[in-house]
């Protein structure tokens, strides 16, 4: 008994210090690791992807007529990645951030705001200056009915009611 | 204000009650974790103790059903003052997946008032020390709110938000 006793001492004194001197030091985290989201505004393209696999629903877009309004309510987050995993434009991503303990809730709701240019035709709203500008498109960029661009002038037929249209855009109507 | 007030108010040693409200033991593996050798959060002089009258700072873990609310306002009428709430995993912060269910309040401020937030699903070990060392007021709070916006040149957002004010959601 004595003899296994010394031979665990030996082992303890063996291994030596093991506690981190972690709140003084900063600890690596492994790779891969899902921490705090963050997001780019610039890329975001309002596609409600995000929003839809969300388990948590922390991500809430707003449809504000031509404003997409989203809202991150990071206390709910669960860290899944799965918003970074369907994002089209990599606009989210995990950054390896865990220290998040916060003494005030609001440090917890993020919010992100984008404008969503509408179509001349259909009243819908489609992302602005970003895959579009990309890439060269036959797609009617004028200002409206009877404006020229480099493709040619726009059809002067009215626009097809088809969704309940924005003040910018029923505004837009009343000058023509 | 908070931080120096714990300077002074716990300066010695805090001792804690887990307090399990409906998780799922994830975060209570963490906290279990947290007093291991490998993190050791009794250098910092806390340690779990058995009743709440002992207790510092209530440690709370898991979405707070609505069976469980009246024993938690009991137990936090139970600590003496001063005392710490300090909500562990994002179930006791916000909800998590079923803020929204009937059962449940969606996060343990709709209860007790709460002092140090520390969301994750579990939080890392780590995020737990730290958040015990931001209760105690040894490192600063690190993590912001993120607002950003992309708009044109010259977008008044305020005057355009104020033209949808009166029109439902759903005609938007």
């Amino acid at each position: 008994m004595f003899k296994s006793k010394l031979k665990e001492a030996i082992i303890c004194l063996g291994a030596g210090r093991v506690t981190l001197n972690y709140p003084f030091e900063p600890a690596p985290v492994p790779p891969k690791f899902r921490g705090k989201i963050e997001f780019d505004a610039r890329k975001c393209i309002a596609c409600g992807g995000c929003a839809n696999v969300c388990p948590p629903r922390c991500i809430v877009i707003e449809d504000i007529g031509e404003v997409a309004k989203i809202t991150f309510y990071l206390d709910r987050c669960i860290q899944c990645a799965r918003c970074y995993e369907v994002c089209p434009e990599n606009a989210i991503w995990p950054t390896e951030e865990f220290e998040t303990a916060t003494p005030d809730k609001a440090d917890l709701r993020s919010e992100m705001t984008v404008w969503m240019s509408s179509c001349q035709r259909c009243g819908r709203c489609f992302e602005y200056d970003n895959a579009i500008d990309k890439f060269e498109s036959k797609r009617w960029r004028g200002r409206g009915p009877g404006e020229a661009n480099k493709h040619g002038i726009f059809p002067t037929k009215p626009p097809i009611e088809f969704m309940p249209r924005g003040p910018l855009v029923r505004e837009a109507e009343k000058e023509r | 204000m908070l931080t120096d007030l714990c300077k002074k108010m716990f300066g010695k040693s805090l001792w804690l009650f887990h307090t399990n409200c409906g998780a799922c033991n994830g975060c209570d593996i963490e906290v279990i974790d947290v007093l291991t050798p490998y993190y050791d959060v009794e250098r910092f002089g806390m340690k779990l103790v058995g009743s709440p009258r002992h207790a510092d700072a209530l440690v709370i873990s898991g979405s707070v059903s609505r069976q469980v609310a009246p024993a938690l306002r009991r137990l936090y009428e139970a600590t003496p003052d001063p005392k710490v709430v300090i909500a562990v995993g994002s179930c006791a912060v916000g909800g998590n997946i079923w803020f929204d269910t009937y059962n449940v309040l969606g996060g343990a401020d709709k209860v007790v008032p709460v002092n140090v937030y520390i969301p994750g699903c579990p939080p890392r070990p780590e995020a737990i020390v730290y958040g015990a060392a931001l209760a105690l007021g040894l490192v600063p709070k690190k993590v912001q709110a993120q607002h950003e916006q992309h708009l044109p040149a010259g977008f008044d957002l305020d005057e355009y938000l104020k033209k949808w004010e009166g029109i439902p959601a759903v005609t938007r």
